[in-house]
């Protein structure tokens, strides 16, 4: 009886009529039609376009250029010294960056993670930093270098770190770690955020459990907050990686790249090459270089991550 | 209370008090040198406060400057593309939310997509598309690259918010005697309305701090949003401090009243962000 | 208030088929209960009356007329969600009239309306509150008056009472048969509870695997199970199966349990000589410390007393079953006793499961 019933209703044709099944079919499409076609024509052909100007000759004052010009931009990158300066430096400013910012935001998740007078705004206050625009962050954390109106270089000075108040960011040696702080202040609080987030999503009787079995403060750290805290952290540092690899606006408004583009990241470089040099052509055949790194880069996480699943 | 537990209270407020220095200090200078007189400013150059203010250097920004257009321009654009943004996200993430359709793989995948690849890498095309069609140097141009921009980001969190509504009520609603649509407005809407400001003002935040492309594609004083304005401020007047960092304080205001509106929806931001990377 | 008839319905989502044809007459104002375990479609069938899901082949009447492509909304029933869904930004008078409103009743109707509803459920001094300040019950108070409000053809209920904890149940479960004699209204009742079926339901509908089991009054699926599902279903605790042979030997018949033990019958059953078979009897039905013909000797596992009675653990050889005494005599009991199972209270099912 049963498997006749299967048979029947398995081959069942749909009987509503024509028009409201359409209808029906429809409706997600309809609804979420503005926003794709949004994101197609704005992305995705600037994407696809963007990518043959990497062939082409293209730049905005020349009005002869426009030709296809096979591989000549990525001979001419090949030999470009400044840009393998920025690739190291992308890697500096990503790896520093995302270290700092992910330790720093850990321990203020912990910090904030336990109960204390006042926690809401302490809260509050320690967060504002991701709120401010990071044009003005990058300008606000210029002004504190400068030993004109800020107080930084003095302090340094007054520590005996400095021989006199000068400005780190016209530095050639150091001028990468002026965006790298500033970085690190504006993006404590996203970390801090969601591992706070995932901190506070652990179950408390685990804590209590562990207490009985005798375990002290820091085993208790080891073996059920950091095990629980671990797919938040891979999957967060990962993807702040990608982010902050691309984020150029704090170099840009700081450093501009300088001093002799000692600073310059590889997003940087492609913003400076299109928007000071107009070379649209060679800005793009960088920009599908840092592209295909990236999309590299995600693969591996991805193999990564069925080398791990797997193992278990 | 033991000595133990004491020391470790002390240490974990002393490393809270250090943590909100180092977030404000920089906000608190930017406000100071703002009110500090020029003559004050070289003199008393990093006294933790001036021994007399004034609130010259902003009555020159408000009076004498570009600014208040810059203001107005951001204002617009920011606006716009905030409620433009809200309506396009909250219909994509009802979708997202309420149907199983077959293309929805698809499209999650793309919005993700576009949330990974680098933006930096669309400032030449996008140029070259919207100056034959008199969209650079405009507000409206801005308003179309900033709104594709944060549409998907926003889908993801309005679709956060959409989830976390019962779907019965909107079935009590149409046995009610409702129609779909009439559910979704009286019932949906109202109860969506946090996670609806929530995004206006994550939405207000990203398009008011954006900074390449609206150096890229505005070049005049007329169409300039707040951060064209005050970087080519910086560049022309590099010593007027005050007058910039009076200008800074100004472009912080609205981030900040935006910050104190979206502050309970953080996280659920920040995960829809971490999705967006 | 109406009928319901619900004819030939099949449900599948993409090619997986919940429901596989069901048949059933509702009668104007009577109280129909579907009962059965998670995943057998009764919630499906409710959504698909109450025009919720579509119906992917079959048909569905309301007082004779087709409504298949009826939206929910002009089909004219209530429905009572387990979740209770009480719109949570409108106080209990805007929950209560927000159908009322849709519908633009007069004003003075809604207030009359609505007023008698309330004091029917006695949620006169909360009509201001939001649900949020209201406790369970008082929610599940809310979520009815907004059904009854309509006057509807139908009332439909999924599962409304199992977010409430169990002495709340019973009440509520009284005050809805209550209101249902009060109001006479065709109701429809979706329950995994046995028991709120039992009590509650004019006809129990038994379904499981998307097929309707059996279709009867509440005593009749007790007293006469159809199949093996109903059997086990209804009832708590619930009956002893024993699986074996029936072997007939002229007028009395034996029953081989597998493990060896043959229990004598008495009489016999419609099964042929040989033939598997399942033995069924409800553990009150057992009879403890039984002496005569008959009886076996079984062991004691373990004693459950449940304050009303006591539960039996027993042992027959390695098969296991219960019995249910009021006799407090067996509390303390171990080691042996002699049971019997007397023949009038077995019920067997044939190898297909199926009710001889």
């Amino acid at each position: 009886m049963a498997s006749l019933a299967a048979r029947n209703g398995g081959s069942r044709r749909d009987q509503r009529p024509l028009k409201k099944r359409l209808a029906d079919a429809s409706a997600p499409y309809l609804y979420s039609a503005p926003a794709l076609i949004l994101i197609v024509t704005v992305m995705l052909v600037p994407l696809v376009l963007g990518i043959s100007y990497a062939f082409r000759d293209i730049q905005l004052l020349n009005p002869f250029s426009g030709g296809f010009i096979g591989l000549d931009h990525f001979k001419t990158l090949s030999q470009d010294q400044n840009f393998y300066r920025a690739l190291k430096n992308t890697l500096w400013w990503t790896g520093w960056s995302v270290l700092l910012q992910f330790v720093f935001g850990l321990i203020l998740a912990l910090l904030l993670d336990k109960p204390f007078y006042g926690r809401a705004i302490v809260q509050a206050l320690v967060f504002l930093p991701w709120a401010v625009p990071s044009f003005l962050a990058g300008l606000n954390w210029a002004w504190l270098f400068n030993p004109v109106v800020g107080p930084i270089p003095h302090w340094l000075f007054a520590l005996g770190l400095m021989s006199e108040p000068y400005n780190i960011l016209s530095d050639p040696q150091l001028s990468m770690w002026g965006p790298i702080i500033a970085n690190v202040w504006w993006g404590i609080p996203f970390f801090a955020i969601t591992l706070l987030a995932a901190l506070q999503a652990i179950p408390r009787d685990l804590y209590e459990a562990a207490s009985i079995d005798g375990a002290g403060p820091v085993q208790r750290f080891i073996s059920i907050t950091l095990p629980f805290l671990a797919p938040t952290i891979a999957i967060t540092v990962l993807l702040r990686t990608v982010w902050i690899s691309n984020f150029a606006d704090l170099i840009i408004v700081m450093t501009n790249g300088g001093p002799a583009d000692r600073s310059q990241i590889v997003a940087s470089y492609i913003f400076t090459q299109a928007f000071k040099r107009l070379d649209f052509g060679y800005a793009s055949a960088i920009a599908l270089v840092l592209l295909v790194l990236l999309i590299t880069y995600s693969m591996l996480i991805v193999v990564l991550r069925q080398w791990l699943l797997s193992k278990d | 209370m033991t000595a133990k537990r004491i020391a470790s209270v002390v240490a974990h407020r002393l490393a809270i008090l250090a943590y909100v220095a180092f977030a404000l200090f920089p906000l608190y200078w930017l406000l100071k040198v703002s009110v500090t007189p020029n003559k004050l400013l070289y003199s008393e150059g990093i006294k933790m406060w001036p021994s007399r203010t004034s609130f010259e250097h902003f009555e020159f920004v408000l009076k004498h400057s570009d600014f208040p257009v810059f203001f107005k321009n951001s204002l617009i654009v920011s606006g716009s593309t905030a409620i433009i943004v809200t309506v396009l996200a909250s219909l994509a993430g009802y979708a997202m939310s309420r149907f199983d359709f077959r293309g929805k793989y698809w499209i999650v995948t793309l919005m993700l997509l576009t949330q990974m690849f680098p933006l930096v890498m669309l400032v030449a095309p996008i140029f070259k598309i919207l100056s034959p069609l008199g969209l650079t140097n405009s507000l409206t141009g801005l308003v179309i690259v900033y709104t594709a921009f944060n549409v998907p980001f926003a889908t993801f969190l309005m679709q956060s918010f959409f989830d976390g509504i019962p779907k019965d009520l909107e079935e009590a609603a149409m046995i009610d005697g409702a129609t779909q649509f009439v559910a979704f407005r009286q019932i949906i809407l109202p109860l969506t309305l946090p996670g609806i400001a929530a995004t206006l003002g994550f939405v207000f935040t990203a398009a008011w701090s954006e900074l390449l492309f609206s150096l890229m594609l505005i070049s005049g004083n007329d169409a300039a949003t707040f951060p064209v304005g005050l970087l080519s401020f910086v560049s022309k007047f590099s010593v007027d401090f005050g007058q910039m960092m009076a200008a800074g304080v100004m472009a912080l205001i609205p981030a900040c009243l935006f910050f104190l509106l979206i502050q309970r929806y953080l996280v659920q931001g920040l995960t829809a962000g971490a999705v967006k990377g | 208030m109406a009928s319901i008839d619900i004819a030939a319905i099949h449900k599948s989502y993409g090619i997986h088929p919940v429901l596989h044809g069901i048949d059933l007459e509702i009668k104007d104002g009577e109280f129909v209960v579907l009962v059965g375990p998670s995943g057998c479609g009764k919630s499906t069938l409710l959504r698909m009356i109450a025009g919720l899901e579509a119906v992917t082949d079959g048909e569905i009447r309301i007082d004779g007329k087709r409504v298949n492509d009826l939206a929910p909304k002009d089909r004219d029933i209530a429905m009572v969600f387990q979740s209770y869904a009480l719109y949570p930004h409108m106080s209990v008078a805007k929950n209560m009239s927000y159908s009322l409103r849709l519908r633009k009743t007069a004003k003075e109707k809604i207030a009359s309306v609505v007023a008698s509803a309330a004091t029917k459920l006695g949620l006169d001094p909360l009509m201001e509150r939001r649900p949020k300040a209201l406790s369970g019950g008082q929610r599940q108070r809310v979520a009815m008056g907004r059904a009854i409000v309509r006057e509807p053809k139908a009332f439909l209920f999924d599962e409304p009472l199992s977010n409430l904890d169990a002495r709340l149940r019973e009440q509520m479960r009284a005050e809805i048969k209550k209101l249902h004699q009060d109001l006479g209204a065709t109701s429809i009742y979706v329950t995994h509870d046995q028991i709120e079926a039992m009590t509650l339901a004019d006809r129990i509908v038994a379904m499981h695997g998307g097929i309707i089991q059996q279709v009867g009054s509440p005593l009749e699926l007790y007293d006469n199970p159809a199949n093996l599902f109903v059997a086990g279903f209804i009832g708590s605790p619930g009956m002893n199966f024993f699986e074996g042979r029936y072997l007939a030997t002229g007028d009395t018949a034996n029953f081989a349990l597998t493990g060896g033990i043959v229990l004598p019958l008495g009489g016999t059953a419609k099964l042929a000589d040989g033939s598997r078979a399942t033995l069924g009897i409800r553990p009150e039905h057992v009879i403890l410390g039984a002496e005569g013909p008959d009886t076996m000797m079984a062991t004691v596992d373990l004693v459950e007393p449940t304050g009303f009675g006591i539960i039996v653990h027993l042992k027959l050889g390695p098969v296991a079953f219960k019995a249910f005494t009021l006799d407090r005599r067996f509390l303390g009991m171990h080691g042996e006793v002699a049971v019997k199972l007397p023949v009038p209270n077995l019920h067997f099912f044939n190898e297909e499961g199926r009710k001889v």
